[in-house]
């Protein structure tokens, strides 16, 4: 393996993990502050002890967020250094701003909330998890129009005498056509992850009728928002493949492992062909459905890999503008897969509880739970689909990922940091799934135990000698 | 002022603050083991910087992204030249975040007792590899025409390197058992003021040994003043220690990290990273972005930095209170 591979794998490594955190961080600190704020407005303790039981899993979740974000900032200038020299004066900026916008917001405030409790009047600690909440949103705008730039370069001239990417335009980089289709289908896939992950728990307690009255109004809230997030992940997918059929044709091309250019194209449902992908073997398929899905019309013209390559070569000169195809075929199954799944699971889990109803079919609870995997799969998916569907590209049509690494820096330097990293990251995905299951498992606080002890009034001598409402 | 030199100033401001926040922090880690005695007492060591840890943190992300933003060329030769130190910092560092988080997560001593370590190591390595890292870039690395890095490992353990990582542990050791001193009560400020004599003086030999030879090496004038300036501040903060005046203990700790990072910056400027070849220095001209990102980029920071240092400061306010052991509530059991 050279350094391009490895640092190939040690980027795929740890951004895929990396992105198992973000969405459920995205997700579940907006749900958190909508229980946080339904226990404001009623007074009903049931709420309290559900914004308690949830607060806790997002912030084991968030945990590992933090710290494995720090890597990804930093591999840029560690493992691809000519890619950090040619884009720093685009890349670098949004990536600063969200440090300087984003990440203080959440980590400050949410040092707040979580030591806060009673230090703080009510409605400022609430304002206090809504702004991370922000932050979080404000975070992944900024990071997604960064790789946006990396899908679809504007706002930018190469300047002749250093051959590198100099902005011209900010307000282009950041209102990116990519970025504008991008940042709401991640969005609502992160809103999905958070609904289907509380509802999955919920569903595990609920078999057990156990805490109904935390868990029901928490499965339901969960659903709604799944079911409304992975309507809005079709919608917002749909738009965003028309998007990169225009932008990135080859990469539709390889979605479909569509070899030949077809007119009216149609739409592959499943596919077994040779392991390099270019002989088909057996295959089913809808036709039409591929050019609507491309081009909005039903008979419209879709670009085969093969053509998509000559023309490529013609306009970049010779080489292979061919990603792995049996990658991104699967890989976009996979995404969007998971994606319907999780809209039916929702919209059908919806369709129980209807009239307060709780279903008694154990096998209802044991779908709910197992759907639980689904966003984790899906978003792992979609991610690996949008960035190996880029290659050989590392920004598209500009800079090849061959030319982006650290020429400096040795392969074994790079395998002892993708082997402490994977294994690191190998341990701490256990210990952390350790304690989301206990966690899980153990419940809501009791009624006793979210509220707080009698006080002899504030500034009275005692409260100064009261122990803190959370400590680590 | 040039924009390139602003950005200079930027950004070493950034690292300043750093260095003076996450110092405590850093500080306090690696003093878990020596002030908390049992489990009680170790809670409330760490929960001295509890709320406040992460957000000091950000301080390097933000100096990290901005050196990206405004000079990608020192970004690249510095993060790509001094690979596996790096490295390890960021290891540390994920170790530690985690190990506050998850310390409390289990009642099990064994658990408790691994995650102590975690955050003593996960304080310890970066404390001193940040001392090794700013020491290399004063006195400059092999770089090729390309800005490429092209010593060893090495090369980035000198001697002098060395004595800068030393400076920064026992500089932040001290810092932080100031600053323990400041937040608890009871026994454990009682011992964090013993132990802040001690490193007092560790700190004083260590760091005036490195600013010594730093401003002989590679010192102007102006950095005599800084220089001094940061062994004034360590003196004063022994004597107010000594005295029991524990903030003031902490303005001299303080003080001396802000104008010790303040003397290297100023022995640097305007080289970003020397090269201690003929070719391949990199200054704050060859290494800047264009005018345009540093324009925008300047607007985002003259907006930004003082709102966060207001609600940031904000939280300290919050959580101002002393804390001891009869603050910490017992454990319930989980399930």
């Amino acid at each position: 393996m050279d350094t391009v591979d490895i640092a190939r794998w040690q980027f795929g490594i740890t951004t895929v993990y990396h992105f198992l955190f973000v969405p459920l961080t995205i997700g579940l600190s907006a749900l958190v502050a909508v229980l946080q704020t339904a226990w404001l407005r009623t007074g009903r303790t049931a709420y309290l002890r559900a914004t308690k039981f949830w607060g806790k899993l997002f912030l084991i979740n968030f945990a590992m967020g933090i710290v494995t974000g720090i890597v990804q900032e930093f591999q840029f200038g560690m493992n691809w250094s000519d890619y950090s020299r040619f884009v720093g004066d685009i890349f670098g900026a949004p990536l600063a701003i969200e440090g300087l916008l984003a990440f203080f917001v959440e980590s400050t405030f949410l040092g707040l909330w979580i030591f806060g409790w009673d230090r703080l009047p009510k409605r400022l600690h609430l304002g206090c998890i809504w702004l991370v909440h922000i932050g979080t949103l404000l975070s992944a705008y900024f990071i997604l129009a960064a790789n946006s730039w990396m899908q679809h370069p504007v706002g930018y001239r190469i300047d002749h005498g250093s051959g590198r990417a100099v902005l011209t335009d900010f307000w282009a980089v950041l209102t990116n056509s990519t970025q504008l289709v991008a940042f709401p289908h991640t969005m609502t896939a992160a809103f999905a992850t958070g609904g289907m992950f509380m509802a999955g728990v919920s569903a595990w307690h609920l078999a057990r009728r156990r805490n109904v009255e935390v868990f029901r109004p928490s499965l339901k809230l969960a659903l709604a928002v799944t079911a409304i997030a992975s309507i809005g992940v079709a919608i917002t997918g749909d738009l965003q493949g028309k998007v990169m059929t225009e932008q990135q044709p080859m990469k539709m091309a390889a979605a479909e492992a569509l070899y030949e250019t077809e007119r009216p194209a149609s739409f592959s449902i499943f596919t077994v062909g040779t392991l390099n992908g270019e002989e088909e073997v057996f295959g089913l398929k809808v036709p039409r459905v591929l050019s609507f899905l491309a081009t909005g019309t039903l008979d419209g013209e879709v670009k085969g890999i093969n053509d998509v390559q000559a023309a490529e070569q013609e306009r970049y000169g010779a080489g292979d503008y061919r990603p792995m195809t049996p990658v991104i075929y699967w890989n976009f199954r996979v995404m969007v897969g998971a994606g319907l799944a999780m809209a039916l699971v929702s919209l059908a889990g919806l369709w129980t509880l209807r009239r307060g109803r709780l279903p008694s079919s154990p096998w209802v609870y044991r779908i709910g739970v197992l759907s639980l995997t689904l966003p984790f799969i899906g978003n792992s998916a979609g991610w690996i689909f949008t960035e190996m569907g880029r290659q050989p590209w590392s920004v598209f049509g500009v800079l090849k990922t061959s030319s982006s690494v650290s020429p400096g820096v040795s392969a074994s330097s790079m395998l002892i940091s993708v082997a402490s990293l994977t294994a690191l990251y190998g341990v701490l995905l256990v210990i952390e799934t350790g304690l989301m299951l206990k966690y899980a498992k153990a419940g809501p606080p009791s009624e006793d135990e979210v509220l707080p002890p009698p006080s002899d009034g504030p500034g009275s001598d005692s409260d100064s000698e009261r122990s803190l409402a959370f400590a680590y | 002022m040039e924009l390139t030199t602003a950005w200079f100033i930027i950004i070493a401001f950034l690292w300043t603050s750093y260095f003076f926040l996450e110092g405590f922090d850093f500080g306090v880690g690696m003093l878990l083991p020596v002030l908390g005695r049992d489990d009680v007492e170790r809670r409330v060591v760490i929960n001295t910087i509890g709320p406040v840890w992460d957000g000091n943190e950000v301080w390097f992300i933000v100096a990290g992204a901005a050196t990206f933003a405004a000079f990608p060329e020192w970004y690249a030769t510095l993060f790509s030249g001094f690979y596996l130190p790096l490295l390890a910092i960021l290891l540390a560092l994920i170790i530690r975040g985690v190990a506050f988080e998850y310390r409390g997560k289990r009642d099990d001593a064994r658990w408790r007792s691994r995650w102590d370590k975690a955050i003593f190591w996960g304080s310890l390595v970066p404390a001193f590899m940040w001392g090794v890292a700013f020491a290399n870039m004063v006195r400059g690395v092999p770089l090729d025409a390309d800005h490429e890095f092209v010593g060893s490992l090495g090369d980035l353990l000198s001697p002098y390197a060395l004595l800068g990582g030393l400076t920064t542990v026992t500089l932040f050791i001290l810092h932080g058992a100031v600053f323990l001193a400041l937040k608890t009560s009871g026994g454990i400020r009682a011992r964090a003021r013993r132990i802040a004599g001690l490193a007092a003086v560790a700190a004083v030999a260590a760091g005036g040994g490195f600013l010594l030879i730093t401003q002989l090496q590679y010192g102007r004038p102006v950095t005599w003043l800084t220089a001094a300036g940061a062994a004034a501040g360590l003196l004063a903060a022994a004597a107010a220690n000594r005295r029991g005046r524990e903030g003031w203990a902490f303005v001299g700790t303080g003080a001396a990290i802000v104008l010790a990072v303040a003397t290297l910056f100023l022995s640097l400027f305007p080289d970003v990273l020397p090269s201690t070849l003929a070719t391949g220095g990199l200054t704050t001209e060859n290494a800047a972005s264009s005018g345009y990102t540093l324009k925008i980029m300047t607007w985002v920071a003259a907006v930004f930095t003082p709102i966060v240092m207001i609600y940031q400061g904000w939280t300290y306010w919050v959580f101002r209170k002393r804390i001891g052991t009869s603050h910490i509530p017992v454990k319930k059991p989980v399930a």
